[in-house]
C-alpha cells in the first residue's frame, strides 16, 4: 500500500510542529524520517496515526484521501505502529497481546484463543520470528518483546508500519537483528516509515532518507551519504561528531567501589558485586543494554540508594553510607539520567536551578537568606559560558528546549569545585549540537583532573568519551575493556556474553 | 559556532510509565489547584458572587411573590429581584466596610474594623495551609492544630500569673508550638512511614477535638470551677490582647500579629534558603532529594511550621476574639475556612491576606445582610464553596477526562 502525506501542518499554539510536510512511503520501502528531538517526527506520525488531527493537509493511502479519528480507524485503514514504548501488558501471553483489541470471539463471546495463537504462530513462521504465542510477556527479553508488538502489528494486516525510534532499548544485536527484519518486511511488500536520530541505522536500513528539521522537510539524503553530511542536514550547520581528545593521564584511583550490591525493592539483587575503580584525569564508560543496574549504581553512589554490602570510597573517605548532601559536599556532581524527574524544577527559574544542590550555604545562601545579587551574577555568568540560549536567567526552565535543559544541569554540576562526576545519560534527548557541547565540557573536565564515569545507552557515546569501559549485564560487570574496543565486543558483552578473543556471532 | 537558532521543540514528553504519567496527572492538578494566578482568584469570587446574588433572589419571598403573576406583570419580579439583590448587597457593604447611616467616620468605619477581626485568624491559618501547599502537603489539620492552640495557649492566659507585657507573649509562643506539636505528629508520620497527611490531620482533628473537649469537661485541667459546663474560666486582663484602635472597636494587636506573619512567611518563601527547599520539594519531590536536599527533614520542618501559624490562630481566637473562656468550638470553623483562603490566595502570603480579608468581611457582612434584609447567612457559606468550587474545578475535570492544559503545548523557547 502506498501512504503519501500531502502539505500536512499542525501547530501548537504559536509553535509550529510540522509545516506543510509531504512524505511519500512506496509499497516494498523502508523511508528513514529522520531529525533531531522535537523537528516534529513523532507529531508527524501522530497525526498519521489519528492521534493527532491536522490543521490542513491530507492522507492518501493508494490515492485514496483518509480521515482518521482515532488509532482505530488508522489500525483499520492498514497502519501499524511500533512505539518505543511498548504498548503491551506484561502478565498476559504473547497470543492474548496480540488479540487484545480485537479478541476473536466464538458463540456466546467466548474467546477464540486458539485462533489467536494460530494467528501468531502463521506470523510468527512466516518471518522466522520464534515467539512462542503461550509465552509471559513479561518473561521476555526485550528484543522478543519488540517481536509482539510487530506481530500484533502484522496481525490486523498493516500494510504501512511506522517503527517510532524502535533501538532505543536493544542491545546492538538486537539491532541487527530487527534491521534484517525490517528489510524481509520490505521485500514482502509492507511500506515501512523508520524514525530515528541514529545514523549509523539509517545508512544500514533506509532506501530513502527524509530529514525533517524545526517542523519542515529540509531535505532527501541517499543512504549512502556520510554521518556528518546527514548530521549536518538535521542541524543546519556543520557539525563535529568526534570528540577531540588527547590519551588520558591518570592519576591515582579516586573512586573506588568495592563489591557494590543494590537491592530493589522487591529484594532482586540489581547490583551485584561491583568492583572497580576510576582514577583522577580519566573518563570511565559503564556501557550496558538499559535496564542492567546502571541507574542503580549510579543512585547508589550517589547516596540516593540503599547500599546492601560493599563499600565506596572517594579518596580514601569511605562515602558508602553518605547522605546525598554529604557526598555532594564530597566534591561529586551528579547528572541524573531522566532531566525532567531528577535533574531540575521545571518550574524554577533558570537561575535557581543553577543553585538548586547548592541551597546550604555559601555563595548562594548566608545566614539561612538568599543571595540573589550573587545567584544573578552568577547564572547570567554561566548562561553565558555554558551557551544557555534563554531569553533571560528568570526564564522557566521547562520552557527551554531539551538540550538546553540538559546544559543547565551539566553547568550546574561543573562550575561547582567537584573531584568526581557521575554523568549518567548526559545527552540523552538532546540534540546534536548540543551533545557535541556537553561532551566537550565532559572531556575539559577531566583533563582538568576529575575523574569522570559516564553511564550511556548509546555506543556512540561511550565509545566517543570512554578510556576505559565497564560492561554491565543484570547487575553484574561483564568485563573492563580499554576505550577503543570495537563495537562488536561490546554489543556482545552488553547481551552477557564474555568474548573469547575474538568477536563472535550475535546471540 | 554560528548563531544557529535553537529548536524550539515542543514538550517532549520523556520515558514514562504510564503510572508515573497517571501520578503526574493528579499531582499536576493539584499543583494547578493550589498555586495557579492571581487572575484565576478573581474570576473565582465574581462568579461565586454572582450565583449568590441569583440565590439571594430565588430565596426572597418577595421576588417569589411577584414571580406568581409574572406573565401579566413582569416589571415587578424585575424590580423585586433588584430590590432583592441591590438591598442585600447594600447590607453586605454596611456591615462589612462602610457604614454610610452613621453620622461620623469613627462609627461608620466600625464594619471594615469587625472585617479584619474576623479576617485575624483567617489570615493566620490560611498562612499556614498556604506554607504547606507550597511545600507539596495539604495540612487539612487545621481545627486540631487550632483547637491544641487554643487550650493550651488558654490554660496559660488564664493559669500562668504572668506580668502585663509579657503574658500574652507567653501564651503566643505556648500556643504555636501546641499547634506545631500536632501537626509535627502527622509531619514526622508523612516522613518516616508515608502516611498520608491528608488522612493523618484529618484523624487528628477528631483526636484534638475530643481532646480538648475532655480537658474542658474535667475539674482541675480546663474546665471553669464551679462550672459543669465543657467551658474554661475567662482569660486574665493580663493576657488578653489590648484594642488596636481603641476600646470602641474589636479589632485588637492579633491582627498585627497576622501582617507580621505574612510578611515572615513570605521572606521564608521567597527570600530564605528553608522556602527554597520547600519550594523544590513541593514542585519536584525527586529532583530536590537528588539535589542533597532532604525531603523527610522539609515534610516535618513545614507541617510544624504550618501548626504554629494554625496555633497562633487558635491563640488569636481566645485573646481576642472571645476572651470570656472558651468552648470546644473556638475554632469556629477557620481551620477548614483557612483551605479556601489559602486556596484564593494562591498559597502567595499577599495574595492569602487578601482573600482572608475577604473572608472576613463575608462574615461581617454576612451577620448584616441576615440582620437587615433576611438574606439566610447559609448563601454566604455557599459562595464561599462555590469559590473553591471554581477554583479547584478546572483542572479536577482536566484530570479526571486526561484533557489537554489549554494551550500547554506552547510552551516552547524564543530564544
Amino acid at each position: 500500500m502506498k501512504l503519501e502525506l500531502r502539505g500536512i501542518t499542525k501547530t501548537f499554539g504559536a509553535l509550529v510542529a510540522n509545516d506543510h510536510i509531504d512524505l511519500t512511503v512506496e509499497p516494498g520501502e523502508i523511508h528513514c524520517l529522520l531529525g533531531e528531538n522535537g523537528a516534529g517526527k513523532s507529531t508527524l506520525m501522530n497525526v498519521l496515526y489519528g492521534l493527532l488531527q491536522a490543521d490542513s493537509g491530507e492522507i492518501l493511502l493508494d490515492d485514496v484521501v483518509q480521515r482518521f479519528k482515532g488509532p482505530g480507524e488508522a489500525m483499520k485503514a492498514g497502519i501499524g505502529m511500533v512505539h518505543q514504548h511498548f504498548m503491551l501488558i506484561p502478565v498476559f501471553t504473547v497470543a492474548e497481546n496480540v488479540m487484545l483489541g480485537h479478541e476473536p470471539t466464538r458463540f456466546a463471546g467466548a474467546l477464540d484463543l486458539a485462533a489467536a495463537r494460530e494467528r501468531v504462530r502463521e506470523i510468527s513462521a512466516r518471518f522466522g520470528f520464534d515467539v512462542d504465542p503461550d509465552a509471559l510477556v513479561e518473561d521476555l527479553p526485550v528484543g522478543v518483546q519488540q517481536r509482539v508488538e510487530i506481530i500484533k502489528a502484522l496481525s490486523r494486516d498493516a500494510k504501512v508500519l511506522v517503527f517510532d525510534e524502535p533501538t532505543a532499548v536493544l542491545t546492538p544485536q538486537e539491532t541487527d537483528e530487527l534491521m534484517a527484519i525490517m528489510r524481509q518486511l520490505r521485500d514482502a511488500g509492507t511500506a515501512i516509515v523508520f524514525i530515528t536520530h541514529k545514523l549509523r541505522e539509517v545508512r544500514e536500513v533506509a532506501d530513502r532518507i527524509t530529514v525533517i528539521r524545526l517542523g519542515k522537510v529540509v531535505g532527501e539524503a541517499s543512504p549512502t551519504a556520510s554521518n556528518e553530511e546527514l548530521a549536518t542536514l538535521m542541524v543546519g550547520r556543520d557539525v563535529d561528531l568526534l570528540v577531540d581528545r588527547e590519551p588520558a593521564k591518570p592519576g591515582a584511583p579516586r573512586l573506588v567501589v568495592d563489591g557494590l550490591t543494590v537491592a530493589d525493592h522487591t529484594g532482586q539483587l540489581v547490583v551485584n558485586d561491583i568492583s572497580f575503580e576510576v582514577r583522577a584525569g580519566e573518563i570511565i564508560g559503564v556501557a550496558g543494554v538499559q535496564g542492567n543496574g546502571q541507574t542503580e549504581l549510579t543512585e547508589a553512589l550517589v547516596g540516593l540508594r540503599h547500599v546492601l554490602r560493599g563499600r565506596v570510597h572517594l579518596d580514601g573517605e569511605d562515602i558508602t553510607k553518605h547522605k546525598v548532601r554529604a557526598v555532594l559536599d564530597a566534591g561529586v556532581g551528579y547528572i541524573p539520567e531522566d532531566r525532567s524527574a531528577d535533574g531540575l524544577v521545571k518550574q524554577f527559574t533558570i537561575a535557581e536551578n543553577l543553585m538548586l544542590d547548592r541551597s546550604n550555604g555559601a555563595p548562594f545562601v548566608r545566614f539561612g537568606a538568599l543571595q540573589r545579587g550573587t545567584l544573578a551574577r552568577f547564572a547570567e555568568a554561566t548562561v553565558e559560558e555554558f551557551d544557555i540560549r534563554t531569553p533571560s536567567i528568570a526564564e522557566q526552565a521547562g520552557r527551554l528546549s531539551g538540550g538546553n535543559q540538559q546544559k543547565v544541569v551539566v553547568a550546574r554540576e561543573l562550575s561547582r569545585e567537584i573531584r568526581l562526576l557521575i554523568a549518567s545519560q548526559p545527552t540523552r534527548g538532546v540534540d546534536v549540537g548540543s551533545i557535541e557541547f556537553i561532551h566537550k565540557r565532559i572531556v575539559e573536565a577531566r583533563d582538568s583532573g576529575v575523574a569522570v564515569l559516564v553511564v550511556s545507552t548509546e555506543l556512540e557515546e561511550i565509545q566517543a568519551l570512554s578510556d576505559r569501559i565497564i560492561v554491565m549485564y543484570r547487575g553484574r560487570i561483564v568485563g573492563i575493556v580499554p576505550g577503543d574496543a570495537s563495537r562488536e565486543t561490546l554489543g556482545l558483552m552488553m547481551a552477557g556474553e564474555v568474548p573469547a578473543g575474538a568477536a563472535g556471532e550475535a546471540a | 559556532m554560528t548563531a544557529t537558532m535553537p529548536a524550539p521543540s515542543p514538550e517532549q514528553p520523556t520515558a514514562q510509565t504510564p503510572e508515573e504519567a497517571q501520578r503526574g496527572r493528579w499531582r499536576q492538578a493539584l499543583r494547578e489547584i493550589t498555586l495557579g494566578g492571581p487572575l484565576i482568584g478573581l474570576i473565582a469570587v465574581v462568579l461565586a458572587m454572582l450565583v449568590g446574588s441569583i440565590l439571594i433572589a430565588a430565596t426572597d419571598p418577595k421576588v417569589a411573590a411577584t414571580a406568581g403573576y409574572f406573565f401579566s406583570r413582569p416589571g415587578d419580579t424585575f424590580g423585586a429581584i433588584w430590590e432583592s439583590i441591590s438591598g442585600a448587597y447594600t447590607a453586605f457593604f454596611k456591615g462589612a466596610i462602610y457604614n454610610f447611616s452613621r453620622p461620623d467616620f469613627a462609627s461608620g468605619i466600625k464594619p471594615f474594623t469587625e472585617t479584619l477581626t474576623f479576617a485575624t485568624p483567617l489570615i493566620a491559618a490560611g498562612l499556614g495551609v498556604g506554607l504547606t501547599f507550597r511545600a507539596g502537603l495539604f495540612n487539612i489539620g487545621g481545627r486540631g492544630q487550632m483547637l491544641l492552640g487554643s487550650a493550651i495557649g488558654g490554660w496559660i492566659a488564664f493559669a500562668a500569673p504572668l506580668p502585663v507585657g509579657l503574658h500574652p507573649v507567653v501564651v503566643v509562643i505556648v500556643g504555636m508550638a501546641a499547634g506545631a506539636f500536632w501537626a509535627g505528629i502527622a509531619g514526622v508520620l508523612k516522613a518516616y512511614t508515608g502516611a498520608h497527611e491528608v488522612i493523618v490531620t484529618i484523624m487528628l482533628n477528631y483526636v484534638g477535638y475530643y481532646l480538648v473537649f475532655w480537658m474542658l469537661s474535667t475539674p482541675g485541667l480546663l474546665q471553669a470551677p464551679g462550672s459543669n459546663n465543657p467551658k474554661s474560666p475567662p482569660m486574665a486582663e493580663t493576657a488578653v490582647f489590648p484594642p488596636l484602635l481603641g476600646d470602641q472597636y474589636n479589632l485588637h494587636v492579633g491582627f498585627l500579629l497576622s501582617i507580621a506573619a505574612v510578611v515572615v512567611v513570605w521572606w521564608i518563601l521567597e527570600r530564605s534558603s528553608l522556602g527554597f527547599a520547600f519550594r523544590a520539594v513541593g514542585l519536584n519531590p525527586r529532583a530536590a532529594q537528588t539535589a542533597g536536599i532532604n525531603t523527610k527533614r522539609i515534610t516535618i520542618i513545614a507541617m510544624c511550621m504550618s501548626g504554629a501559624l494554625l496555633g497562633l490562630a487558635g491563640v488569636q481566637q481566645v485573646l481576642g476574639t472571645v476572651t470570656t473562656g472558651f468552648s470546644a468550638g473556638i475554632d469556629a470553623g477557620i481551620g477548614f475556612d483557612a483551605i479556601t483562603v489559602a486556596l484564593l490566595g494562591r498559597s502567595n502570603p499577599w495574595g492569602i491576606l487578601a482573600a482572608g480579608v475577604l473572608f472576613g468581611a463575608f462574615k461581617a457582612g454576612g451577620y448584616a445582610m441576615q440582620a437587615a434584609e433576611g438574606v439566610q447567612i447559609d448563601i454566604v457559606t455557599v459562595v464561599q464553596a462555590l469559590i473553591v468550587l471554581f477554583l479547584a474545578a478546572p483542572p479536577l475535570i482536566r484530570a479526571m477526562f486526561r484533557l489537554p492544559e489549554p494551550g500547554a503545548k506552547r510552551k516552547a523557547v524564543k530564544a
